[in-house]
């Protein structure tokens, strides 16, 4: 096994009067897939958003390559790819113009190449169509062509698989495999049913009522 | 190192050390706090000499003064402590905003209340755009907006840190808007009597304000601690100490 | 098992903050644009507010000549009050705030941009109608243009300010009115300051040092306000 790229050490989070988990340690290491697994309210979510960054309510340590995550918050953000519930598509944005501002800001792309990305989520023909036109479905394929032109290592994506027909879900699943073949790493939560070859599951309970601080 | 202080601020941050620490120090805070303020308002209202130019009527000062003063220092104390819950979390600093807020709020309205009732009778009108009293009206303002921040946002967490934001914010604007009311006041009012403008005081008037200001801080301390006791209760009622103090106060 | 693979290279930072800041200002410009009724809405209530006054109070020119700096300053508040919901509430929703907290760049420098959009969008516009409004108060033309110039230093003190309150109301019910309560009250140094000048230019005073001020305070809250605003956005993302 290779270094863990991103650790989390007894991360503790609470909602309300209940703590979601606690004593928590999580390893990603290149070329695993991670499946986050619970039921409703388990924390998946907010799992992720912990190891991606975008909450800091909780406890624990976060180390990115081994060092303390909170140092190199830029790097980190650079190395990292997040698609979640909301997939930062906006409405009166065409796919292309999306998708080229959302690279642009980790590394400029020709649009050549943005255009092949659309294409290989099969949004040919959409690419001057104001998102809001386009369906639930196609406005999350315009976020998940993102994964196509992606250079980061870390993919964490949450309900990835929300909205797709039955060939986008096979055509996801291909990516998330060759993207951990390649030695990238993926940290998934999915109500949809997956199994793929050499994925980890990550089981969060019910959470408990907390009884002694 | 960093390890020990983070320790040390989670020993002395712990609610339930808290609680038993405020228990000990409260009587004293109420009783000397009482004893001071009664003192002070006892002599400068009934016994202090009348000033020479308004009589009586100052004799306010030794109410408006104290709770002019205790306003701004507690929103002062509010913004230090809002430092500690951005940097270390500390639950207890947030406890500590959340409790006097309100205080605070109160405090300044009664100094507007007691000024505007001094200006009756010094400038023939209930309310004046006085400089002080007008840079008061905007610290209410200032309390009023934390006190709404702070119960719209229902997740203790995110709500005790963005009060926290909320308030050092405050904080930094509360010398502006002191510096650009006096400016206003100036431009707009050429000088009249103003509240600013102290009457010389004999040590037989400030010696009573004096322990009037310093009996109100003490009953202020015992006040937030009551406060924060409450508070700390209602969120810790599940923890097992809570549910032990409460079967032995049962019993 | 997983089977063992070489990790993959990681990603350097090559895009500087600079280049971050333009393509969020570019964007915000561009999905606005597209929207213009948004763009016009803060403009007609500026317009509206201020025709209430000679008619709610007096429309005798010598209280509209004394009033008419005031009205304007209040009215152009208030508007920049009413777009500030909008400011990140959009981003919020479709999910592009967080993307913009993930980015490789610092955040604080990402919220200035946010908050230099939203002035090209809606300050700006203010400050250029400001002048027709000015004549239609009596306004003489020595007062209008320092009128002009209070607001144009003005109105990005107000954005900025108001980013902060806009990032703290972020996703909470009744978030609008909350917002005003929170920001009117920093506001009033801004408004002080920018009436007072345009009052002292009446009277004949020399304003340099009065604008130098304003300046400064625009200085401040460029230096300060993105801080509050990008520790605001964290902490209302970490309770969505």
């Amino acid at each position: 096994m290779s270094e863990p790229m991103l650790k989390a050490v007894n991360l503790q989070c609470e909602r309300g009067d209940r703590i979601l988990f606690q004593g928590l340690d999580v390893s990603i290491v290149p070329g695993t897939i991670t499946r986050v697994e619970g039921p409703n309210g388990a924390g998946k979510t907010t799992l992720l958003r912990i190891l991606a960054g975008l909450n800091d309510s909780y406890t624990g340590d976060l180390f990115w390559c081994g060092e303390p995550r909170a140092w190199q918050r830029e790097v980190f953000h650079r190395n990292l790819l997040y698609i979640g519930h909301r997939p930062g598509i906006k409405p009166l944005l065409t796919p292309l113009e999306n998708l080229r501002a959302l690279s642009a800001v980790r590394r400029p792309l020709s649009d050549g190449a943005l255009c092949q990305a659309l294409d290989g989520t099969g949004l040919q023909g959409y690419y001057h169509v104001q998102c809001r036109n386009l369906s639930a479905g196609q406005q999350r394929r315009v976020a998940l062509a993102r994964l196509l032109v992606s250079d980061e290592p870390l993919w964490i994506l949450d309900e990835a698989f929300t909205a797709l027909d039955y060939h986008g879900v096979a055509g996801l699943e291909q990516l998330l495999v060759e993207h951990a073949a390649s030695g990238g790493a993926v940290v998934i939560t999915t109500h949809h049913d997956l199994d793929l070859p050499g994925m980890a599951r990550l089981k969060l309970g019910v959470g408990e009522p907390m009884n002694d601080a | 190192m960093w390890q020990f202080i983070r320790q040390l601020f989670h020993k002395f941050g712990s609610p339930k050390w808290f609680y038993g620490i405020a228990s000990k120090m409260m009587p004293w805070l109420l009783g000397i706090g009482l004893i001071l303020l009664l003192a002070g308002l006892v002599w400068g209202l009934a016994f202090a000499p009348a000033e020479r130019l308004q009589g009586n009527s100052y004799r306010i000062i030794f109410i408006h003064v104290p709770s002019a003063f205790l306003a701004q220092s507690i929103y002062i104390m509010m913004a230090v402590t809002a430092v500690v819950t951005l940097v270390w979390r500390m639950k207890l600093a947030d406890l500590f905003v959340r409790a006097v807020a309100p205080v605070g709020a109160v405090l300044t309205f009664l100094a507007l209340f007691t000024g505007a009732v001094w200006g009756k009778p010094t400038w023939g009108t209930w309310w004046v755009w006085d400089a002080r009293l007008t840079s008061m009206l905007i610290l209410l303002f200032l309390y009023f907006g934390v006190i709404v921040l702070m119960s719209a946002i229902t997740d203790e967490k995110s709500s005790a840190r963005a009060v926290a934001v909320l308030v050092l914010v405050g904080v930094v604007n509360i010398p502006i808007i002191k510096y650009s009311v006096e400016w206003w006041n100036t431009l707009h009012q050429p000088a009249t009597f103003k509240l600013t403008d102290k009457p010389s005081m004999a040590p037989e008037m400030w010696v009573p304000l004096l322990l009037s200001v310093l009996g109100l801080y003490l009953l202020f301390g015992w006040l937030a601690c009551l406060r924060m006791q409450t508070e700390i209760l209602k969120r810790e009622h599940r923890t097992r100490w809570v549910r032990d103090l409460a079967t032995a106060e049962g019993n | 098992m997983t089977p063992k693979v070489p990790a993959m290279p990681l990603a350097v930072v090559r895009v500087s903050a600079w280049r971050a800041m333009a393509l969020v200002v570019r964007r915000d410009l561009r999905a606005s644009l597209r929207q213009r009724q948004d763009l016009l809405n803060p403009l007609l209530f500026f317009f509206m507010v201020v025709t209430l006054f000679p008619l709610g109070v007096s429309p005798e020119v010598s209280f509209l000549q004394q009033a008419g700096s005031g009205i304007l300053w209040v009215a152009a508040l208030l508007s920049t009050l009413l777009s500030l919901d909008h400011l990140f509430r959009h981003d919020f929703d479709d999910g592009t705030l967080e993307q913009m907290v993930l980015q490789p760049q610092p955040l604080f420098l990402l919220v200035l941009a946010k908050s230099v959009a939203h002035w090209l969008l809606t300050g700006l516009p203010l400050v250029m109608l400001a002048p027709v409004l000015g004549v239609m108060l009596h306004l003489d033309g020595n007062s209008i243009a320092i009128l002009c110039l209070t607001l144009l230093i003005g109105t990005p003190v107000l954005s900025l300010i108001g980013a902060i309150g806009a990032a703290l109301t972020l996703g909470l019910r009744a978030g609008g009115v909350l917002l005003s309560l929170l920001i009117i009250p920093l506001y009033i140094p801004v408004l002080i300051f920018g009436t007072g000048t345009v009052a002292a230019a009446a009277n004949g005073a020399p304003v340099g040092g009065y604008l130098a001020l304003m300046m400064a305070f625009l200085v401040l809250a460029i230096t300060l306000a993105p801080f509050a605003s990008a520790a605001a956005l964290r902490i209302s993302l970490s309770n969505s």
